[in-house]
């Protein structure tokens, strides 16, 4: 089959690979109709994940049609339009029970070799290494999918495909993003970062009835977006003084909710590369920092591969904030998303400014990269 | 609960909050360090009939093991550390196990704690390198 494959730092290529085989007996093999780029993929491929081989395959969102069944699957069937969740979660660990599965312990499918902190390994992930946990990605005419009765759900006929997708990854970091911040009526949210994820939690933020939402970027496309589809109101940091209109627009007080889903910041200088460590400068979380309200939450989305420096941990401090993260979704928000994606209460297609063939893969990750032709996401078919 | 005299079967013994050195850089005469893991299931489960638990069974007789309920119902605690003085495996299975003792016994509690709560051992997918047979 034909997959998009990382080939070295700053290359992809679609190649041809080996078809996806069932391992276990809860894996089922989707057919792709959709997958989608995301920011987090960008470090992949600028070659900063140390365990990255030429010929992985990329693609944490997508979208398919399941062609085949492990005996142990109860839920899908051949021929069921399945969204994928990001995360790969066994669904019967104490994490997957709380809800956390994006914490799954039995979803890296190796760690006792490769971390010696091997009780705490992260959960598994489309389109990650192999030896970091990680599955091969959608951005491919074929997926394994394990643990299909916890990852795979089922796409309502009322939901087409281009709109579906995001229900993998995207829509539900933006309502995880929503949730950590526990928005409550009449809050006002500010978000750095009118992507696609800062999009969705601008929405999901209205949902759960903030009064405001105030979302920080320079890119004017994303920013009208944004307003248009999130009733967001758009702070361009290029011409606006955000840190004064974020206090004139909470009335004083600073947001209730700093949600920052900026992605991840570019390494520093060649030296940092070099070193392999990231002292990601945090502009953005230091200034949600500042800006939130006392007693308020800051929620960090993805962000860093390391370490940041200069973190304003006296402010955090002295007005009480908290501070929360996540860098993958969980699975429990994505059938509740797909039935608000049926009932158009939520709408992502807009986001797919690109829609390509997998074959032109390379120049969709390159107009996502540079942000070039007010790309938001590329999303491809096979 | 696992009545204790079932339990007794794995040694129940006490553990040090810090385990002795362990592989060839260590004293091959001092304890090796236990291998911990939470298996969020009740010890009835994680050991039925009292009996080790697949594959952990498999290493009976090189390793002891501990048993005990995790606080606040998160499930089992069991921990394995390879027996005091055996002599570190050779050949075919110094090759497979390396000069680390520990990660075979991490690795089979690992598959423990993965039979028991998600019914299966999760395999990584094959690289193309593994399958020099396959289509593509």
């Amino acid at each position: 089959m034909r997959a998009l494959c990382w080939a070295a730092a700053g290359e992809l290529a679609v190649r041809e690979v080996p078809d996806p085989e069932l391992r276990n007996e809860r894996d089922v093999i989707v057919q792709v109709r959709r997958s989608a780029t995301c920011g987090a993929d960008l470090p992949l491929l600028a070659g900063r994940h140390p365990l990255l081989r030429a010929g992985d395959v990329l693609g944490a969102e997508f979208l398919g049609e399941v062609v085949e069944v492990g005996p142990a699957v109860r839920r899908h069937r051949a021929g069921d339009r399945v969204v994928v969740g990001a995360s790969v979660a066994c669904g019967g660990c104490w994490y997957c029970r709380q809800g956390l599965h994006s914490c799954c312990d039995n979803a890296h499918a190796d760690p006792a070799s490769a971390d010696p902190d091997w009780a705490r390994a992260d959960g598994g992930c489309f389109g990650r290494p192999r030896a970091a946990g990680g599955f091969a990605g959608g951005h491919a005419e074929y997926v394994r999918v394990p643990y299909a009765d916890v990852s795979a759900f089922r796409v309502p006929d009322a939901v087409d495909d281009d709109r579906a997708v995001f229900a993998a990854d995207a829509a539900p970091t933006g309502w995880l993003a929503a949730e950590l911040g526990a928005v409550r009526p009449g809050d006002v949210v500010a978000i750095w970062g009118a992507g696609a994820v800062g999009q969705l939690t601008a929405r999901a933020a209205e949902l759960r009835g903030a009064a405001r939402v105030l979302i920080v970027d320079r890119h004017e496309e994303r920013l009208r977006m944004a307003e248009r589809h999130s009733g967001a109101e758009p702070l361009d940091y290029r011409r606006t003084d955000v840190a004064a209109e974020l206090s004139d627009r909470s009335g004083g007080r600073g947001p209730d909710v700093c949600v920052v889903a900026v992605g991840t910041p570019p390494a520093r200088s060649a030296l940092d590369r070099f070193g392999g460590q990231y002292a990601d400068r945090p502009d953005a979380l230091r200034e949600a920092v500042h800006a939130c309200r006392k007693g308020g939450v800051v929620v960090v989305l993805g962000g860093t591969d390391g370490f940041v420096d200069a973190f304003p941990l006296g402010t955090m401090t002295e007005r009480r904030l908290t501070l929360r993260g996540a860098r993958r979704p969980d699975l429990r928000d994505v059938p509740m998303l797909l039935d608000r994606m049926a009932r158009d209460e939520l709408r992502t297609e807009h986001l797919a400014t690109h829609r390509l063939p997998l074959a032109q893969g390379p120049q969709g990750y390159a107009l996502f990269r540079d942000r070039a032709d007010g790309c938001v996401r590329a999303v491809f078919t096979p | 609960m696992v009545p204790m005299r079932r339990l007794a079967r794995a040694r129940l013994l006490r553990v040090p909050r810090w385990g002795g050195p362990t592989g060839a850089d260590g004293d091959p005469a001092a304890p090796a360090r236990w291998e911990v893991v939470t298996v969020d299931r009740p010890p009835e489960q994680v050991l039925p009939d009292g009996r080790w638990p697949e594959p952990l069974r498999r290493l009976d007789g090189a390793v002891e093991v501990r048993v005990r309920p995790a606080p606040g119902d998160r499930g089992t605690e069991l921990a394995a550390r390879p027996l005091a003085g055996r002599t570190p495996p050779t050949g075919l299975a110094a090759h497979l196990v390396g000069d680390d003792p520990g990660l075979l016994v991490r690795r089979t509690l690992r598959q423990v704690k993965q039979r028991v709560e998600a019914g299966e051992v999760l395999r990584a997918d094959r690289s193309a390198l593994d399958r020099p047979g396959a289509r593509g």
